[in-house]
């Protein structure tokens, strides 16, 4: 209780600000400059101890070896260096002192240990700060670099908190300080209690620790809390899979989605799909060269441009296949695959001669780029958000124009039954040109987000076009919820093999398992209905 | 079908006037070849330079493979996108063999373990490796191991009556699959290197020209009892079934027919055959890996039987032959055009000449003889028989 009572003195001294003992840090500073490791590393303490705001620059500054010894006076000085000249900043007032070429200085040597004391110390200064952002950091950072030694200053930073989940971050660094320090156990099962909550892989490695160096009652209490985060940590791990695996199915829903539209209509399968995807990708690649070119303070929006740029792009490539070829070979539906594997190996050499056959570099909008955390225990990359999103938007604005609109309704007519839709007037020649370009344009689409995360390459279309059949053929044709659930369950399913299965052969199973799934549904989940033998 | 009087039978098979000239040119290369490349001097002008030999026997195989395939989609009307797979699984087979006959001349002198192996620290072999130094068993292999896998895929997808784009569709993902596992370390096959290195054969040499002449006649005749084997089955009762499935699965059916049995029997044999083909094509090329797995390779034997000619199987093996001495030519003059012209003989055949070079001349013939009424009892247009997806 006395130490306890001590460092709690030392804290009230520390929050009070002492403009008056400025020799004091100036000294401390100063004995920075010199000596072993060792006393450097106790100056840098008792630097820390006096609890001066401005000693939070002096350390850092150290940190990154922009501290220098004017040999003069041994005096210390932060330096900012540019092209040579070194401009000498007072640490005490904040005032430039001079500038140097280095022949009158010598820059202070750290080395590891030091470098590590200096993060805990600045952990426990920035504690203090008046900013909560950095208040929050220093709380992070002395979680994962506890320290008995800086109980004193979060006990005290604690009482002065107002933020309550700042304040609950430093109970956690608090706790996990305690843990290292010598205690008495009754204090430590608090702190346990406490790391339990928390419940991440950090609080569950420090709880190992301990379970495996303590005694009786501590020791079962860190067991208990090991199994409870053991759990929380299993069920974060079966949230974010799902996460993964969501994410993972609206890539293969976005690559997949133009397939279903024309094979369910046209019984078409077209193999240059893919290369759809592909075209949207290098379109995506090319609207943003000209972003780069003229409007670089506009790049952030060039998806914007580029999504429509796609669409029409990959749209009219595909009417163009379809008028100059596909339809002469309608009711032969094994020799349009044939062609149309014929027409993607020449659309990925066209590529490959206009592009070059290396990756090509699409940027990510800054927007889109860098992560969301949602708990300790679950980050989410912002891309990947975006790319749920935007197949969601996509999928219900399909299933709109599919049911509101006129073209939808002759679209919906042809999949059921063409010479019945042809002898009311519908001109079915037409429905299957727009149903093409439709299907062509989605994938364009898609091949604006895919550009996103994935290589652009002339064989990023060849990478989707097998799992795009899967899913057709899983989700059965002629319903686009059937493409939903089929992309969503051989995402989520994939996901989940992943772990214990390993990517490779996690895929593996999922292609066996579609293939005996096919036994079952020869046409797939959601396969339409009818009384046709041939069917 | 063809006009019967015009058919002189061989061994009892039926071979029409095409058939007769594809044996014979079949047997003339298959003798000439090695005669010209070890009778003659190098210098002289008859003389067949040594590097061609194992080109020339490539295209054999790949020609069998074409006639395998052509008996199950110009036939039965089953689009296999995935008979790359046999071929390979029929090179594994030859090539763990090949692999066992190194014995302890590997890098790592290992008389258990192949190089690989040694390489991944494994200490035994696998159980699936035993018995393949055993010259017969791995040829029993060769016959089995593609066969049980066309048995089993084809009885689970033809009982359930899976047809058309969808039975394509799964054959390319068994391959796919197939190439994914054969890909990784630790299934036990060399992984994305494959099996090479192989030294020799029965105990002779493959680097030698007498071993590879023997390798290239032993294709040849390979081509020439598949082409038999497979015209066999067409021109019996059988094989009538089998094209009334082609043309028409329900009513066949309704007739009385166990279909699925039909089309399973029809698909196990051009599997094998596709094996045969792979173990014969593996010491020629002197390597096996995954690739050969590739959903893209499986595509690619398809536009061979189509360009030479869907149902006519000598056809098939005509139109291997032409791709690859195009591949060959223009990988090595022309890389990049390589892909515009494979793409565009996609196209340009299915558009223009559905029933091939060999449907195109027959077409020619008659018409040149005015025999305008041979043309209706001729074979069916191929692209009725696709079967249209349900209206």
């Amino acid at each position: 209780m006395k130490r306890a009572a001590f460092l709690l003195l030392l804290a009230l001294a520390v929050l009070v600000p002492r403009p008056s003992f400025a020799q004091d840090i100036e000294a401390a500073i100063n004995a920075l400059g010199q000596g072993s490791f060792n006393e450097r590393t106790s100056a840098a303490n008792a630097l820390a101890q006096t609890g001066d705001q401005r000693a939070v620059p002096v350390l850092k500054a150290l940190g990154d070896r922009e501290l220098y010894l004017r040999k003069a006076d041994n005096k210390v000085f932060i330096g900012r260096t540019v092209s040579g000249t070194v401009t000498l900043i007072d640490p005490v007032t904040g005032k430039e002192a001079g500038v140097s070429t280095g022949g009158d200085i010598e820059g202070v040597k750290v080395n590891n240990a030091l470098r590590r004391t200096i993060e805990a110390l600045l952990g426990g200064l920035t504690l203090l700060s008046s900013d909560p952002a950095v208040r929050r950091d220093a709380a992070t950072a002395m979680f994962n670099q506890p320290d008995p030694e800086a109980l004193g200053t979060l006990d005290a930073a604690i009482a002065k908190e107002t933020d309550p989940a700042i304040k609950a971050k430093m109970d956690e660094a608090r706790a996990a300080a305690v843990l290292k320090s010598s205690r008495p156990d009754a204090e430590k099962i608090a702190a346990v209690k406490i790391l339990g909550a928390r419940g991440d892989q950090a609080s569950l490695s420090l709880l190992q620790n301990l379970e495996a160096s303590a005694q009786g009652d501590l020791k079962a209490a860190a067991a208990e809390a090991i199994e409870d985060v053991s759990g929380a940590l299993a069920l974060w791990n079966n949230v974010q899979n799902l996460w993964y695996g969501i994410s993972l199915g609206s890539v293969l829903l976005l690559a997949a989605i133009g397939l279903a539209i024309t094979f369910g209509v046209m019984g078409v399968i077209n193999m240059a799909h893919g290369e759809m995807v592909m075209i949207g990708a290098y379109t995506t690649f090319f609207v943003q060269e000209l972003f780069r070119a003229h409007a670089p303070e506009a790049f952030d929006y060039s998806l914007f441009v580029a999504l429509p740029a796609a669409f029409a792009v990959a749209g009219l490539v595909g009417i163009a296949m379809e008028r100059g070829i596909i339809r002469f070979l309608y009711g032969r539906p094994l020799e349009t695959l044939l062609a149309t594997w014929g027409i993607s190996l020449m659309l990925q050499q066209t590529v490959r001669s206009l592009f070059g056959p290396s990756n090509r570099e699409v940027g990510t909008p800054s927007w889109m780029s860098g992560t969301v955390e949602i708990t300790n225990g679950l980050t989410l990359t912002s891309n990947r958000i975006a790319i749920v999103v935007f197949t969601a938007i996509v999928f219900i604005a399909l299933m709109l124009v599919m049911r509101f609109t006129r073209f939808g309704l002759q679209m919906r007519a042809v999949t059921q039954n063409r010479p019945m839709a042809n002898s009311v007037g519908i001109r079915s020649g037409w429905v299957d040109a727009m149903t093409f370009g439709l299907g062509s344009a989605i994938a364009g689409v898609a091949g604006v987000a895919l550009s996103q995360i994935d290589n652009v390459s002339p064989n990023l279309g060849q990478s989707y076009i097998i799992d795009s059949f899967l899913v057709v053929v899983f989700g059965g044709v002629g319903n686009l919820w059937g493409t939903l659930v089929g992309a969503m369950s051989l995402g989520i399913l994939n996901k989940f093999l992943e772990p214990w299965a390993g990517a490779v052969l996690g895929k593996i199973l999922i292609l066996v398992m579609v293939i005996l799934f096919i036994q079952r549904r020869p046409r797939g989940l959601f396969a339409l209905k009818g009384r046709s033998v041939e069917a | 079908m063809e006009d019967a009087p015009r058919r002189t039978p061989l061994f009892g098979i039926p071979i029409d006037g095409g058939g007769w000239i594809f044996l014979a040119v079949v047997i003339a290369v298959t003798i000439a070849v090695p005669v010209l490349n070890l009778a003659t001097e190098p210098g002289s002008a008859f003389h067949v330079p040594t590097y061609l030999v194992p080109l020339l026997g490539k295209y054999l195989c790949y020609a069998l493979l074409a006639v395998a395939v052509d008996l199950v989609w110009g036939y039965c009307g089953i689009l296999s996108l995935g008979h790359g797979a046999f071929f390979a699984l029929g090179g594994y087979a030859m090539g763990m063999y090949l692999m066992r006959e190194i014995g302890p001349r590997g890098v790592y002198g290992n008389a258990n373990l192949p190089d690989f192996m040694v390489f991944l620290n494994w200490k035994e072999l696998p159980w699936f490796w035993y018995g393949f130094d055993i010259f017969p068993f791995a040829m029993l292999m060769v016959l089995l191991v593609p066969g049980v896998l066309a048995l089993v895929f084809g009885w689970l997808a033809f009982r359930s009556r899976v047809t058309g784009v969808y039975l394509s569709i799964i054959t390319q993902a068994l391959t796919f699959a197939l190439m994914l596992a054969f890909f990784r370390n630790n299934m036990g096959f060399g992984g994305n290197n494959g099996l090479t290195d192989f030294k020799d054969i029965l105990g002779f040499n493959l680097q030698s020209d007498e071993t590879r002449a023997a390798l290239f006649i032993a294709s040849g005749i390979a081509l020439a009892l598949g082409y038999l084997v497979c015209r066999y089955i067409v021109t019996s009762k059988l094989g009538r079934v089998v094209a009334a499935i082609r043309d028409a699965e329900s009513r066949t059916r309704f007739l009385g027919y166990r279909v699925e049995h039909y089309k399973l029997f029809v698909f196990v044999v051009s599997a094998v055959l596709a094996g045969i083909a792979g173990a014969l094509y593996v010491p020629q090329v002197g390597i096996i890996n995954p690739s050969e797995f590739s959903p893209a390779n499986s595509i690619e034997i398809v536009v061979w039987v189509a360009l030479g000619g869907r149902g006519t199987l000598f056809g098939a093996a005509l139109g291997a032959v032409l791709v690859n001495y195009g591949k060959s030519y223009f990988t090595g003059a022309f890389p990049d055009l390589w892909l515009f012209i494979l793409g565009g003989l996609f196209i340009f055949v299915t558009l223009f000449m559905p029933k091939g070079v060999v449907g195109s001349i027959r077409e020619g013939l008659a018409g040149g003889r005015g025999l305008i009424s041979r043309k209706r009892d001729e074979a069916p247009s191929p692209g009725a028989f696709a079967g249209s997806p349900g209206e």
